[in-house]
């Protein structure tokens, strides 16, 4: 039992229980998309129930139901996750319990803890989304947040929409200066920015770890970015533009997957050939362990290796924005001598697929012994018979290679590249597929160059004795277009195709405009990527360095941010003084202030709210001695400051008064 | 008697005069017998809560002949109906048709006795004739004589019986004052002294209602400083915040607040008002006006205290 006289009415009132009731519901209902419904919906039961028990009068839980249903709920949510701890399970837990909380709340204090648990909720989004939308709705959340703590220690009549709302965003605008000193001066830690592991990546886009019919066509249909580059030295030209990703040389007769990976590094650094390519990418997460370069990487960014067929593989997987500076060598040869076991994994083919297949590679070695011959022949098989690229090809299903080859021979690039490799390894030329992007749109706004999944690509390598490994593109030779100009040129007059893949195609108004707002959406997201999401402990250092403060570790840093905040607090502080200031301009209440000053010094002061006529009668009887000096100056004092008239020689009068009575 | 316009030293004189007189009826009380005067001279009306028998009709008796206005009175009670109060017309036979009789309100000074005992109907009759100084009755306006003056008298709350004013009501008045019981000596005094209706009887008017509306005017023209202005907002303000005040005070009663101000300054002989006049006449005119905040205790006399306390004249 608590006696305390209570400054605050002991129960929360209808009104910031429904403000509190309209945040928490902002934040809980947009969790439905990354948490089990079960726990959002239990949430937000618990909010709708502590507001209609407030309303309507509805009874609210004893508290052995909360206590047994927070017990469920832990349980559940280790049936749940398996775990208490990660990611997904503590936002679970952390949900389950605002909404119990606010369940609870009776008294205003419970109700002030559940708004600190809201703004909790704000930021348990971020753990799963940090774009530019997301923030712009979470601000919003914290707008309402913000209401219902407001309303909370509101007293007298209620405030007006508009001052509510105004003081809430008020509060959050004053914020602004301690946040952007905690974003631009906190230390930052390499390593994700969350230090949370990923417990389950739901929706992996991006180019996948093995490749079998259909894998590239999903992300043919994604307009979503899949990386940035900018070049100081401008966009290298379109047959350039590889960007080279995983390679497959195990083929299963379906299935194209990698080699595994052996801890054995090639030189990194060939020696620089002209036409090296500078520059630096900005990598969206894909959730694997691997970096994109343009072929070929010459170089290798921190905490990432070059495994043995040149894939830049990072010992991580890539669960936020990665950025990186590289250079490239397209001309530089790569792998020029082939160890025996290499040379075996590279021409490995499953036992009795492709008959046909087989036969026409065997008929070209019959013709020519010069591997380059052959590949040479392959393309113009390709090039010659009917082909063509299509995003919806027919299912392939009993060998997909044969029936690729001589029957349906419509399809796209992983189709010619997984074909390509099948026959070249059939006359016995090592290869491999390589997957990765190719294209890339340059954003002349921006300075960089936009690759889209849609830019996704396989194509093919071959062995070649004295050249090592050399690319070949057999969808070149069916679709010229599609490497020259990308995707969108290659698929005019396929029916069947995404609309943001056909463009230049008598595009409507409609159309030109949504081109637009994607490239200046494009442009808003890759700064808000570089200068928000991408301020790691890199830019962190660039930043300070260019403020000529590289010197500081992060002792001084943290020095330094202290310091600003102190600062923000010190302006805040001075402001609200100067705003409660007491006006100093009128000589006449200057001339009082010191005749009460100089009466303190004698022993007998007037109160603030004793008016000077007041004081000059206790004078009188407390102080005879003083009486005829201190009436002589409140007469005057009086006349001039509440009389009719007043004389500018009294003033002189009352400043010889005040004289009399030092 | 003075009929011509008052030059200030005789205002100050038969000021003086009206209040030796009726402290000389009602003994030992000239704090409120001036407050009294000063609601009156303020075109304020005057309620006075107290105990029965403590000398509040005496008082309005008193004040009216002083100052020579016409009285009359009208003793509230649980039957009361409006037409007792404001008049009613009588069909007076074929060819007068209806003839409107005046009620007691048709007067200079008007005392309504013991207001809480009639029903709130009634109540409001008397209180919206304050307001507007004019009555209506079966459709035609009639305006009520001037000066008009009200005293209602009214019981304390907890007695059996009656119908307490409302607070829209009770804005109505500018004042609300108590008598109280006399010292020993003044009731020493009362107890060997001669009657007090007899002594009435024999009051001298010392003005006239014509020289009572001067005297209003002139009180309502004295002097405000800019510095009063900024202590009287500076009152206003802290009443109207809801951590000391549930109910604060309305601009009728900042207006209320100054008009009395000036009005007490008269009655010291100013021609100016200062902070001690408001804060002279503050507790009775706040008094009924302000509720504590939730959760604070306080009765009407603590309250007007810290008020006075908390602001600090400018």
């Amino acid at each position: 039992m608590t006696t305390a006289a209570p400054v605050l009415s002991d129960r929360v009132g209808l009104a910031p229980l429904g403000w509190l009731t309209l945040a928490l519901t902002v934040l809980l209902a947009p969790h439905a998309l990354n948490q089990p419904a079960w726990v959002v919906a239990l949430a937000l039961l618990s909010v709708g129930w502590r507001y209609m028990a407030a309303r309507q009068g509805l009874r609210l839980p004893g508290r052995w139901l909360l206590a047994l249903t927070a017990l469920a709920a832990t349980v559940g949510v280790v049936a749940t996750h398996g775990t208490l701890l990660g990611r997904d399970a503590g936002v679970s837990l952390l949900l389950v319990m605002t909404g119990l909380k606010m369940l609870e709340s009776r008294t205003p204090r419970d109700a002030m803890l559940t708004v600190f648990l809201g703004y909790f909720v704000v930021v348990t989004h971020f753990l799963y989304s940090q774009e530019i939308p997301v923030v712009l709705y979470l601000a919003a959340a914290m707008v309402l947040t913000t209401m219902a703590l407001i309303r909370l220690n509101a007293v007298g009549p209620p405030p007006t929409l508009r001052e509510h709302a105004g003081l809430a965003g008020l509060m959050l605008v004053q914020a602004i200066p301690v946040m952007v000193i905690l974003f631009l001066l906190f230390p930052r830690l390499p390593g994700p920015l969350w230090g949370m592991p990923q417990d389950e990546p739901a929706a992996r886009t991006g180019l996948s770890d093995s490749m079998s019919p259909g894998s590239i066509s999903e992300l043919l249909q994604s307009n979503a970015p899949a990386l940035r580059a900018t070049f100081p030295d401008g966009p290298p030209p379109a047959p350039l533009r590889y960007w080279r990703g995983p390679v497959f040389s195990a083929y299963d007769g379906r299935t194209w997957r990698p080699l595994p990976d052996f801890p054995y590094s090639p030189d990194p650094e060939p020696p620089l050939a002209p036409g090296t390519l500078t520059y630096s990418v900005m990598l969206e997460p894909h959730h694997n362990r691997w970096l994109l370069a343009l072929d070929r990487p010459a170089s290798v960014p921190a905490g990432a290796r070059l495994n043995p067929d040149y894939v830049l593989s990072t010992r991580r997987p890539v669960h936020r924005l990665e950025t990186y500076n590289l250079t490239s060598a397209p001309a530089a040869p790569l792998e020029s001598e082939l160890n025996p076991q290499r040379r075996e994994q590279n021409l490995q083919l499953p036992g009795g697929a492709a008959p046909r297949a087989r036969a026409l590679a065997e008929a070209w070695l019959a013709e020519t012994d010069a591997p380059s011959e052959v590949v040479q022949r392959a393309l113009e098989f390709f090039n010659r018979e009917p082909f063509r690229y299509t995003l919806s090809p027919p299912r392939l299903d009993r060998d997909p290679v044969d029936q690729f080859l001589f029957e349906s021979r419509a399809g796209f690039c992983e189709h010619y590249a997984g074909s390509f490799v099948f026959l070249m390894r059939a006359a016995g030329i090592p290869a491999r597929v390589v997957t990765g992007y190719q294209g890339g749109e340059w954003n002349r706004a921006g300075g960089y160059l936009l690759v889209r999944q849609s830019d996704a690509h396989a194509w093919a390598e071959v062995w070649l004795e004295g050249q090592g490994w050399v690319r070949v593109d057999p969808t070149a030779a069916v679709a010229p277009e599609r490497i020259e100009q990308g995707i969108h040129a290659a698929l005019s007059g396929d029916a069947n195709v995404p609309a943001f893949l056909r463009r230049g195609e008598g595009l409507g108004m409609i159309m030109t405009l949504r081109f637009q707002w994607d490239y200046w959406r494009d442009v808003t997201a890759y700064y808000w990527n570089g200068w928000v999401l991408g301020f790691g402990p890199d830019r962190q250092r660039e930043f300070l360095e260019r403020l000529g403060l590289g010197h500081l570790d992060w002792r001084g840093v943290v020095g330094l941010m202290v310091g600003l905040l102190l600062a923000v607090a010190m302006v805040f502080g001075l402001a609200f003084l100067w705003r409660n200031r007491r006006p100093q301009r009128d000589p006449l209440a200057r001339m009082y202030r010191r005749f009460a000053r100089r009466m303190a010094r004698v022993g007998i002061a007037p109160h603030p709210h004793e008016g000077p006529r007041d004081f000059a009668h206790r004078v009188a009887r407390e102080r005879p001695d003083l009486r005829d000096a201190v009436t002589r100056f409140t007469r005057t004092y009086e006349a001039l400051r509440y009389g009719p008239d007043p004389d500018p020689d009294q003033f002189k009068a009352l400043r010889l008064h005040l004289r009399e009575l030092s | 008697m003075s009929l011509t316009p008052l030059t200030q030293a005789s205002r100050n004189t038969t000021l003086q005069q009206i209040l030796d007189q009726v402290g000389g009826v009602i003994l030992g009380k000239p704090h409120p017998i001036r407050l009294a005067l000063a609601c009156l001279l303020a075109r304020g009306h005057l309620l006075i809560e107290d105990q029965p028998g403590v000398g509040k009709t005496t008082l309005a008796h008193a004040l009216a002949k002083s100052v020579g206005l016409q009285f009359q009175r009208i003793q509230f009670t649980s039957d009361l109906l409006p037409a007792d109060i404001l008049g009613v017309s009588v069909f007076e036979g074929a060819g007068k048709g209806f003839e409107f009789h005046p009620g007691p309100v048709f007067t200079q000074m008007l005392l309504a006795d013991e207001i809480n005992r009639a029903p709130p109907k009634s109540q409001s009759a008397l209180l919206e004739a304050m307001e507007e100084q004019q009555v209506t009755v079966e459709g035609t306006t009639r305006p009520l004589p001037d000066p008009f003056f009200v005293i209602a008298t009214q019981n304390p709350r907890e007695q059996a019986g009656t119908f307490p004013l409302p607070e829209s009501q009770l804005d109505r008045f500018l004042m609300r004052i108590r008598l109280g019981y006399p010292d020993a000596q003044a009731e020493r005094a009362l107890l060997q002294g001669r009657d007090r209706r007899d002594l009435i009887a024999e009051l001298p008017a010392h003005l006239s209602p014509e020289a009572l509306a001067r005297l209003q005017d002139e009180v309502a023209r004295l002097h405000i400083s800019e510095a009063l202005v900024d202590y009287l907002q500076r009152l206003i303000a802290r009443t109207r915040d809801p951590h000391h005040y549930a109910r604060g005070l309305s601009p009728r009663a900042a207006l209320g607040l100054l008009a009395a101000a000036r009005a007490w300054a008269a009655l010291d002989g100013r021609e100016h008002v200062i902070p001690e006049d408001i804060q002279a006449v503050l507790p009775s005119v706040t008094g009924h006006r302000l509720a504590p905040a939730e959760g604070t205790p306080g009765n009407p006399d603590q309250l007007t205290r810290e008020l006075i306390e908390a602001v600090a004249i400018p």
